[in-house]
């Protein structure tokens, strides 16, 4: 868009206003209150720079000061997953929420899924330690110098990229209706992680230790199938399909366990 | 909640809902149907099932056990759950809550039935064509057990789609399609039987 364009833009839209509801909640345990907000309209404006406007100016639709409201971000083009919230219901990321293509007011709530901060910033180090336990990583360190691992086919590889566009952002675990304080469910985006490392060819050499995580506590069986996940995830990952690849790979070392086998990583 | 054992109890749950349950539940209707050719071959075939040789191990390992633990287990994952169909409206998330709200309503349903039925024999009580008869002669008694027939063949349908993604049988969206397409004849076929049943005694 042109500079003039722009200019254009901001005339004809001068005077106008974009009107938000905001679930604010002060500290991780007090009450959360909501409080609206309506601050003067800009062309092309995200829910970030909206955000900013509010920090700007911290002044509340009933032309009382207030205090900021805080939220989380980082990379500002939907690749880290930081700014994860509720926007006008769905969870989502804040950056690629574009005013124009949202019906106003615009309510904002913090993925309730997740321990709340403060207003809209939540903690979410229980997916990073699930991350963990699953072992998301390839391991390629040895006391000496392992070499080259196998190659891995270029298709395979174009494939698998799908799967690592997962951000961690939360917003899957949000719209599941099994992860939720009466579980320990750890969610479909760690399912998908599994897959994803035990497909690598590396990662596939210590395949059998994600799978008998994923069928402990908190894992796979959680699944209740209501398939919302696909549905939710920004990036477009086959979430589902991991998860029933999963359930296909966990039936096996399930039979291997139990009766014996030489074949556990391959 | 959730415990170490979860997954293993999970598959068990799966597998019991079909096998014996589901089976159970599809020769449970097709006997029922008997109904539809008259009252003496409603009555011969419930006296042949009521008196098949071992018939108390029967009930218990094929039926009251694995109906027990899956109605049990299951109404503890019913309310594990925090529907939320306002926010996604998809057919699967439906079915979702549908498949928890007829099993609840189903422990209800047959915890009656078999009370009705079952525990009435022990006492004594005939179980046979007027039996029913009397019963469904109640409008409200009519409805309830079409609640609970339909119910129980939605119930199985959709538990057999997720038998299959459970196990891992169906893993592509077009495979799982494809169940979706087969359980929903399945619903339908088994729903049609059940229903004709029942109203054989009216």
């Amino acid at each position: 868009m042109t500079e003039q364009t722009t200019a254009v833009l901001e005339q004809q839209t001068a005077g106008k206003t974009v009107k938000f509801e905001i679930q604010r909640q002060d500290t991780p345990d007090s009450k959360p209150y909501m409080e609206s907000f309506e601050i003067p309209y800009r062309p092309n404006m995200n829910v970030i720079s909206a955000l900013m406007e509010i920090r700007r100016n911290p002044v509340n639709a009933e032309g009382k000061k207030t205090t900021p409201v805080n939220w989380d971000m980082n990379c500002l083009e939907e690749v880290c997953g930081a700014c994860s919230m509720v926007i006008n219901g769905r969870p989502r990321q804040s950056c690629t929420a574009l005013v124009d293509q949202l019906t106003q007011p615009i309510r904002l709530e913090p993925m309730r899924t997740f321990p709340v901060v403060r207003d809209l910033v939540v903690d979410r180090e229980f997916m990073f330690d699930s991350l963990k336990r699953i072992k998301a990583w390839i391991p390629i360190d040895g006391t000496y110098d392992l070499g080259e691992g196998p190659r891995m086919p270029e298709r395979k590889r174009q494939w698998a990229y799908e799967l690592s566009k997962c951000m961690t952002c939360g917003v899957c675990l949000e719209a599941c209706p099994n992860v939720n304080d009466k579980t320990n469910f750890i969610g479909p985006a760690l399912l998908s992680q599994v897959r994803l490392f035990n497909s690598h060819p590396t990662g596939a050499m210590n395949k059998d230790e994600r799978l008998e995580t994923i069928m402990s506590d908190g894992g796979i069986g959680e699944c209740g199938n209501s398939q919302n996940c696909v549905v939710a995830c920004p990036k477009g990952i086959p979430l589902t399909t991991s998860i029933a690849a999963m359930n296909r790979a966990t039936t096996v070392q399930m039979f291997k366990n139990f009766f014996g086998s030489d074949h556990m990583v391959d | 909640m959730s415990r170490e054992s979860d997954f293993y109890l999970r598959r068990l749950h799966s597998l019991l809902g079909v096998i014996p349950v589901g089976l159970f539940l599809t020769q449970h209707l097709v006997i029922n149907h008997f109904a539809t050719r008259g009252e003496e071959a409603f009555n011969n075939a419930s006296n042949f099932m009521g008196s098949l040789p071992f018939v108390l191990f029967l009930e218990w390992f094929i039926i009251y056990i694995p109906l027990m633990f899956h109605a049990f287990y299951g109404v503890y994952i019913a309310f594990t759950a925090k529907n939320n169909v306002q926010r996604y409206g998809t057919f699967r998330n439906w079915m979702f809550m549908l498949q928890r709200v007829t099993g609840v309503f189903l422990v209800i349903f047959i915890a009656w039935h078999i009370y009705e039925t079952r525990i009435q024999k022990a006492l004594g009580a005939e179980v046979n064509f007027n039996m029913m008869e009397e019963i469904l002669s109640n409008p409200f008694m009519l409805a309830f057990y079409i609640a609970g027939v339909l119910s129980a063949t939605f119930h199985l349908a959709n538990g057999l789609w997720s038998f299959a993604v459970t196990w891992g049988i169906a893993q592509s969206p077009r495979s799982q399609k494809i169940v979706s397409y087969i359980t929903i004849a399945a619903f339908l076929v088994l729903s049609v039987i059940g229903i004709q049943a029942l109203l054989a005694f009216v």
